[in-house]
């Protein structure tokens, strides 16, 4: 019989796969960030070109926007590994299932929410946005992404066995996801003023810690169900 | 204790229990909710600085009040079910979440409708109306899963896992939703303060919350025999029921 | 009793129609959330003695029953 790898090799090798099958569907990996360019230029459509009017609303519109494409996505994290019974193996698999989650989200989380921080300069400049706000910005996208992908993954692993998740998605992971957008818009708004920032990213990393904490418990008991069905 | 807990998992046992103590406790309730109304709304004097709506309260807050621990019982449920796979906490969570949604809805109507004398408008962001919105989302969503599964047993353990992650979520839900709105408050509406209240107000209040927990606890059973009987409807006590009827 | 008459507890010195219009409807919602289990509940049952009726009149044969 061969060795088995440890859990930390195993979620290293795991993270590896995520991140290659990731990337060999690259419109894939376009489609959020592609939805989140038109999602803002629908902005200035419906509120009028006023660029005092969006500077005004861009921390908001930036956050609301980087939320619903984390919506879109989460579908995908389990669901061709579900359609291909790889996760049935994952569950078999001697290894701790709660690290497997956390990687699985992590990948997510690289190949959405981080790429979508790093664009995001770009739209807050076409909103208006002050250049002085635009750390805050990126760095509170990075952390806030972070607990989106966390808890959009507790969604993603109760509805991957129903047929039709879509729609239901949203409506299970939308309310838990509130506080982020409170307190990540707060930042970027609080840059915006002048304030200092650091206690609204102090709580995103908080908000964090706890999703990183507790919801791969979530998470893989939502797989076992799942892949009950 | 341990006799006990595997009664409550037999169904024709909770079926006749809960059939015994309904039969006095929902007349009971009826009545209190009744004469409490009364009470309320005819047998207390007005608020100096709000008059008679404020006669809104006696149901308002009972509602809100009951459906916030309505959602703590549901997780509740959901966690006994999870843990020690019993079969009728189960059938307690899918009973709790129509009710808690339905006082949920009730809270937020009836606030609304006090908020046009008071304020002068329908609907305002304020802190707890839009925590109780998104507890209401958080139950409709549990009962959108529930729904979504053909199997109903998967239906209730997804449920349970769902609610178990409200349940976290709940605390900082409130907390930062308080803080939103103490952060964007309009300089107008400031109610918060003044939180002392006349005894003649606040016993027929208390007497409200009672009659709502009871009505509550009687809408619980309720649901749970009607969801005993539905799945267990091939047996043959269900049957000897059936028969009887 | 605090007010005087009948029409003075109705109007409510112009918030009667609040008032009386949230009890309205929150007395609908109950009684809805009480009746709504309770013909889910007398539904079930009547299927089943419906259902128990049928067997004991004519206890068919295995084939047919699958047919109907």
């Amino acid at each position: 019989m061969s060795r088995v790898p440890g859990s930390a090799a195993f979620c290293l090798r795991l993270l590896r796969r995520q991140l290659v099958l990731g990337l060999r569907r690259p419109v894939e990996i376009g489609n959020p960030l592609l939805f989140f360019a038109i999602v803002v230029a629908l902005f200035p459509l419906g509120l009028g070109p006023e660029p005092a009017a969006l500077a005004e609303f861009a921390p908001g519109i930036l956050w609301i926007v980087a939320l619903l494409a984390g919506l879109l996505t989460a579908d995908t994290a389990f669901r061709s590994d579900y359609d291909d019974g790889s996760l049935e193996q994952l569950l078999l698999a001697p290894q701790s299932l709660y690290f497997a989650s956390l990687t699985y989200v992590a990948a997510h989380w690289l190949l959405t929410g981080v790429l979508l921080a790093l664009l995001s300069p770009v739209f807050a400049l076409m909103l208006g946005l002050p250049v002085a706000a635009i750390p805050t910005l990126v760095l509170s996208l990075l952390l806030g992404t972070g607990v989106l992908s966390l808890v959009g993954g507790i969604g993603a692993a109760l509805t991957v066995g129903l047929r039709r998740g879509g729609m239901l998605i949203g409506l299970l992971i939308l309310p838990f996801q509130m506080p982020v957008l409170i307190f990540g818009s707060g930042a970027v708004q609080a840059a915006v003023d002048g304030v200092p920032a650091g206690p609204y990213l102090a709580l995103l990393g908080a908000m964090l810690c706890l999703a990183v904490a507790l919801a791969p418990l979530a998470i893989a008991a939502g797989l076992r169900i799942s892949t009950d069905a | 204790m341990w006799t006990l807990f595997h009664k409550f998992g037999s169904p024709p046992w909770l079926y006749r229990l809960s059939g015994s103590i309904l039969r006095w406790l929902l007349p009971l309730t009826l009545l209190a909710l009744v004469a409490g109304a009364v009470w309320g709304l005819l047998f207390t004097p007005p608020d100096f600085r709000q008059g008679n709506s404020y006669r809104i309260i006696y149901i308002h807050v009972p509602a809100a009040v009951v459906a916030l621990a309505g959602y703590y019982v549901m997780a509740i449920a959901g966690a006994i079910s999870l843990i020690w796979r019993m079969k009728m906490a189960d059938v307690a969570m899918r009973a709790t979440a129509p009710v808690g949604a339905a006082l949920t809805f009730v809270a937020l109507v009836t606030g609304s409708i006090w908020g046009k004398p008071t304020w002068g408008t329908w609907w305002v962001w304020d802190a707890r109306i839009t925590s109780m919105l998104i507890l209401l989302f958080l139950y409709l969503g549990v009962i959108a899963l529930y729904e979504a599964y053909e199997n109903k047993a998967l239906a209730a353990k997804a449920c349970a896992v769902l609610s178990l992650v409200g349940t976290v979520n709940i605390p900082i839900i409130y907390k930062s939703v308080d803080w939103w709105y103490s952060l964007h408050q309009p300089a107008s509406i400031k109610f918060t303060g003044g939180t002392t209240i006349d005894p003649s107000m606040l016993y027929p209040l208390l007497w409200m919350i009672v009659a709502f927990y009871a009505l509550f606890t009687c809408c619980l059973l309720l649901n749970m025999r009607a969801e005993i009987l539905e799945r267990e409807s091939r047996t043959a006590w269900v049957r000897r029921l059936a028969a009887g009827e | 009793m605090y007010f005087e008459s009948l029409s003075a507890a109705l109007t409510m010195d112009g918030h009667g129609a609040f008032v009386w219009s949230a009890y309205a409807i929150t007395a609908v919602v109950l009684v809805g959330m009480l009746v709504a289990p309770w013909r889910r509940q007398r539904r079930t049952l009547r299927q089943l003695t419906g259902l128990l009726k049928r067997e004991a009149g004519q206890p068919p044969p295995r084939d047919r029953s699958r047919e109907v």
